[in-house]
């Protein structure tokens, strides 16, 4: 039986290893500067992915401008006031939440932003992988900031401070580091996100820095680049690979090693 | 005055007791007024797909679940084929992805020794982190041809007789769909049945073992213990099978067909918005794919309210 259990695990990661290294193989070869920083261009003309790599971290940027701290301020909410039944609902509903398909958010922002303005925007593409990365902070927040132990809380509690001081200057500075790490786990997962750009980043052939404008994303350059019917374009989305899922598994390699002590 | 620094020192004069009286009021009714966001932005997702999808509501009913065209040209929807193509991906990947899952969390938890089981437990974590476009660009060009050169035909001539694997073996289809599916939630049930696993009171172990079960029958009376944690964790993967996008997308075929063939291609109801939505010209059309992402919505929210509910039943058990 344990023969058996084994091969499961080593067969899982077997696929993980063939996957990644099937991508660095293909790839590799069509990697240069000019891909990097040039636009792209229709077949047979080169092109790159510079935008959708400038476009990628714009989104992401905005995106974790409202989603970090608002995720970090329910987490707390839910650690240090959340035992009631009002924090029971939120708890399940953020749960819950995490699992909802993020091509629904992208619909959802879709009709609340794209439809009401008439016009594909960078806002709305913000938007729908902010709404994915709040359930996300938040429950990562809530599970650090219980790590705190009481006693530091009631020291300072002791000591005179009112609550709000204890846990804006004891609690959340000594959960930082675990609060940073989830919020970079969520940075990954959006990063990576595709299906609710496409309706309203949609995406763009040009660098573009409007926020009202339609704005490329790496993921959705790659999955143009995909299923057009150009060897050429194939290459390119193999490339394009290879910096995306780079970029995320070095954030996930970093946490791993931030969050290692607590294992 | 002392500036706030003193706070923490123990300046408690009357003023100053008031004013931190007054600061926890509102730092408590800040954080609930965010925590509420949450209800609101689930609550508002409900009233504006639905209000955005009325027009389909209205014309389709509960007709547009169990139609079986999708005929944009003629304004004709039903869903049908997709909720079809929905459910059989999900459940190939589940076929595939829950043995494998266990096999392997209770190989991290059970039996593998631990300098080896935390490397190996974060490797299978990474295959999560993999993008969806990812796995649709690998099993576009790796998995596809495979199946399409060795493992369909295989199937075909030892099993053909079955509808399943009756048609052409293309190697885009449901059957792709379903294995990409299972290689994308294997590392979400692993997490979950691992953490039930983990959950179990040694001591159930240490008795098992004391009354001389080998090894197995002790694991095995440890996953009867774990049971509704790992059905949990299989719901959970469900609800992720039935919401996943762009790999399906890329490979399931995307035909609107209801066909009993493995083989053949098929269609699911994310793959339908993520391909249509900025194609959908006029508002009955729209209409009817913002019905799509409503009916995805609720469907994953409820399964996943069920997955946690489950996971949860095993945490208070053994708490």
């Amino acid at each position: 039986m344990t023969t058996l259990t084994a091969a499961c695990a080593f067969g899982v990661i077997t696929i993980l290893v063939f996957v990644l290294g099937y991508i660095a193989f293909q790839g590799v070869s069509s990697l240069s500067w000019q891909f990097l920083v040039q636009t792209p261009k229709p077949v047979g003309e080169g092109g790159g992915i510079g935008n959708a790599i400038v476009g990628s971290l714009i989104l992401l940027g905005l995106a974790s401008l409202v989603g970090i701290p608002l995720g970090i301020t329910i987490g707390t909410y839910l650690a240090e006031m959340g035992d009631g039944w009002f924090g029971t609902i939120v708890r399940f509903v953020a749960d819950t939440m995490i699992g909802i398909p993020s091509i629904v958010f992208g619909v959802f922002v879709y009709a609340v932003v794209v439809l009401q303005q008439g016009y594909f925007s960078t806002l709305a593409g913000a938007l729908s992988l902010a709404l994915i990365m709040i359930p996300i902070v938040t429950r990562t927040t809530e599970e650090m900031v219980r790590l705190v132990p009481k006693s530091m809380r009631e020291g300072a509690l002791a000591l005179g401070a009112p609550q709000w001081r204890v846990t804006k200057d004891i609690v959340i500075p000594a959960a930082m580091t675990g609060i940073a790490t989830g919020a970079m786990l969520a940075v990954a997962r959006v990063l990576g996100e595709t299906a609710p750009l496409l309706f309203t980043a949609f995406g763009s052939r040009f660098y573009n820095i409007y926020l009202d404008e339609p704005m490329a994303s790496l993921t959705v350059q790659i999955y143009n680049y995909a299923i057009s019917p150009f060897e050429e374009w194939h290459a390119k989305a193999w490339a394009a690979t290879l910096v995306l899922v780079t970029l995320i598994l070095f954030i996930n390699i970093i946490v791993r090693f931030l969050t290692r002590q607590k294992y | 005055m002392s500036n706030s620094e003193n706070n923490l020192t123990g300046d408690v004069s009357g003023a100053k007791q008031k004013n931190n009286i007054l600061g926890d009021r509102i730092f408590r009714i800040v954080l609930t007024l965010c925590a509420a966001l949450i209800l609101i932005i689930v609550a508002a997702m409900i009233l504006v797909m639905t209000q955005s999808s009325w027009l389909s509501i209205k014309e389709f009913g509960f007709g547009f679940l169990i139609g079986q065209t999708w005929d944009p040209i003629k304004g004709e929807f039903g869903a049908l084929p997709f909720i079809y193509g929905t459910i059989v991906s999900a459940i190939l990947a589940l076929l595939i992805a829950t043995p494998v899952s266990v096999g392997v969390a209770v190989f991290l938890v059970e039996q593998a020794p631990k300098k080896l089981a935390r490397p190996m437990a974060f490797l299978v974590e990474l295959l999560a982190a993999i993008p969806s476009v990812v796995y649709g660009l690998w099993a576009i060009f790796v998995l596809a041809p495979l199946l399409r050169v060795y493992v369909q035909p295989f199937l075909q001539e030892t099993l053909g007789f079955l509808p399943f694997f009756k048609g052409t073996a293309n190697g885009i289809g449901m059957m792709s769909g379903g294995i990409i599916l299972a290689i994308m939630i294997t590392p979400i049930i692993t997490a979950v049945v691992r953490d039930v696993l983990e959950a179990v009171p040694v001591t159930q172990r240490e008795a098992a073992l004391a009354l001389g079960a080998t090894r197995w029958e002790t694991t095995k009376i440890v996953l009867a213990n774990a049971n509704s944690g790992i059905a949990g964790a299989i719901v959970l993967g469900l609800g992720r099978a039935i919401g996943e996008t762009m790999a399906i997308t890329m490979i399931i075929g995307n035909r609107p067909e209801i066909s009993a063939s493995l083989f053949d291609p098929g269609y699911t109801i994310a793959s339908v918005i993520a391909n249509e939505f900025t194609e959908a010209t006029g508002d009955l059309y729209l209409s009817a794919l913002i019905e799509m992402g409503l009916i995805l919505f609720l469907v994953t929210f409820i399964v996943n309210g069920l997955a946690k509910l489950l996971i949860l039943s095993v945490a208070r058990r053994t708490a």
